[in-house]
């Protein structure tokens, strides 16, 4: 896999001034904020804060009342449905529920985008065994969603978002409802794509645990695994944290700034 | 929330709006880049040949019993002669077409807003937005050119059947020749008779697709959603198909003439 080419003067997702409600209830109030090239920004908050919301905006799925959102330079908000699609395929999301399509097996679930650009079939069987080493799947190319376990049809679906080299990824909660071990595992290709691809990305998560990993983690090209970042080093894990409540943002910062924030509400959300 | 007119009547619009809106552009994309031919052979198979055993044998039975109603009432005016004639006339113009088109409404159209149906809440449409793709292009189209291309060659299949049926009724309890009953039968036939026999399932074939997608792209409410969907497909595809009938045969009844 090729790394994203990416334009540095550009942000890759922007949000200004963005509200949504869905009928009385206000889901986003005013948000602003910014990812930038090749980081990630790990978006916390407790249910029905407006994490999943973002991301479906920033896909152009949902249309905010008010407000504009731009990824890699595009005003999603003011675009058509039609114009939409075009700009997807730049953009790789792995759903909450994976949303794998049950009727068709892991290998077309995976080669799906790659099937509609008409690739030719070689180049297609390669970059599906390549997407799902990457996921430790290649054993399962012929299997359907249905026989795979949890953990198996999130590593499937973040392969599936992987393969055509997103500039951008969006997680909804990928470690959600899962063991920890599998968990880990999960986090680490999601360090793996930031630090060997630096693929930018916004991660949707309730578990902090994973978030902290993110930011104190690196990828190990040699040793092919995650390891924690040793004491003295001078690294950057590009790993940003947004913590959202009632629609609003209530922090955004590093971890070491959470971790020492005089917030009550973030203080409480921490040690819940 | 308290019961208001206004927006319940905003919620009909909208549907309205939602549905044309769908039903114009399932169309519209055959004559766009890209297509998909593999899904429509493949939706021609499902509902074409699927169907078959049941178009099949409705049609046989429903002109069985035609004849066999008809013959009681023609037997008194001394015109038994005239089954093939009656059985001809009614199955092509009329019960071919719509009877061809309600049973394919209930096995595909609650086929179709079941499997659409489970995909929406399964945020698998969501996930084929974001990769990129139009489920109208990709889900929607299909169906509907397949619906509309099969019924057309399945009402064609009921018809002969329904003249089939007719005509062993005919031979072996009626006691009528078969060959009488045949070219009667084909003789009676004129041209406005068979446009307005092939018109009907094209029409009827739009229904079903649109209506079966539609609400299936607009299911929600998990499982019991999927369920609701399903019913209110097949009941708005029976009852559309059934009133659309009627204004499409006084239409070309006054277009070609009286028939």
């Amino acid at each position: 896999m090729t790394e994203a080419s990416h334009n540095s003067t550009e942000k890759t997702v922007v949000f200004e001034n963005v509200c949504l409600r869905f009928d009385e209830q206000v889901v986003l109030d005013s948000l602003s904020f910014e990812l930038e090239h090749g980081t990630t920004k790990v978006l916390l908050g407790v249910a029905g804060s407006g994490k999943t919301t973002i991301l479906k905006l920033s896909l152009g799925l949902l249309r905010p009342d008010s407000g504009r959102i731009f990824v890699l330079g595009n005003e999603v908000s003011a675009m058509r449905e039609t114009e939409l699609f075009e700009l997807r395929r730049r953009i790789g999301i792995v759903f909450q529920e994976s949303a794998l399509f049950d009727s068709q097996s892991v290998e077309d679930n995976v080669a799906f985008r790659l099937l509609e650009e008409k690739v030719a079939p070689e180049e297609i069987q390669r970059r599906v065994w390549e997407a799902l080493r990457f996921v430790e799947l290649e054993h399962t190319l012929k299997l359907f969603p249905s026989e795979l376990s949890g953990g198996m049809r999130r590593r499937v679906a973040i392969a599936r978002a992987i393969i055509s080299n997103p500039e951008v990824l969006l997680y909804d909660s990928p470690t959600a409802g899962l063991d920890p071990v599998t968990s880990t595992t999960i986090v680490e290709l999601l360090v793996k794509q930031r630090d060997v691809y630096k693929t930018s990305a916004l991660l949707v998560t309730h578990r902090l645990q994973d978030a902290f990993t993110m930011a104190t983690h690196y990828f190990n090209s040699e040793k092919n695994k995650m390891l924690p970042v040793p004491h003295g080093w001078d690294w950057d894990s590009k790993t940003t944290f947004l913590v959202l409540n009632e629609g609003k943002i209530v922090f955004e910062g590093d971890a070491a700034e959470i971790a020492n924030s005089d917030n009550e509400y973030i203080k409480e959300y921490l040690t819940l | 929330m308290a019961f208001s007119l206004t927006e319940y009547a905003k919620g009909n619009v909208l549907a309205v709006q939602e549905y044309s809106i769908l039903s114009w552009r399932g169309l519209a994309n055959l004559f766009s880049q890209p297509r998909y031919f593999g899904d429509i052979v493949q939706q021609m198979d499902t509902i074409g040949v699927g169907s078959l055993p049941i178009v099949v044998l409705t049609g046989f039975f429903t002109g069985a019993v035609l004849a066999l109603q008809s013959a009681n009432s023609l037997a008194r005016f001394g015109e038994l002669s005239l089954t093939g004639q009656l059985v001809s006339m009614s199955m092509v113009r009329e019960l071919g077409p719509v009877l061809t088109g309600l049973m394919v409404a209930g096995r595909n159209a609650s086929g179709m807003a079941s499997e659409l149906g489970s995909m929406k809440v399964t945020e698998q449409i969501d996930a084929m937005r974001a990769l990129g793709t139009d489920p109208t292009r990709k889900l929607v189209t299909p169906r509907l050119t397949a619906t509309m291309f099969m019924l057309f060659f399945l009402t064609i299949l009921s018809d002969l059947l329904g003249l089939t049926g007719g005509s062993v009724i005919a031979s072996l309890l009626l006691r009528l020749d078969l060959n009488q009953y045949w070219t009667s039968a084909w003789q009676t036939l004129r041209y406005a008779d068979v446009f307005m026999g092939l018109l009907k399932p094209v029409l009827f074939g739009y229904i079903i697709a649109t209506i079966g997608c539609y609400y299936g792209l607009s299911a929600k409410g998990g499982t019991q959603g999927v369920g609701r969907a399903t019913t209110q497909a097949v009941v708005a595809s029976s009852v559309l198909i059934l009133a659309v009938d009627l204004f499409v045969t006084r239409l070309l009844m006054v277009l070609m003439g009286p028939l």
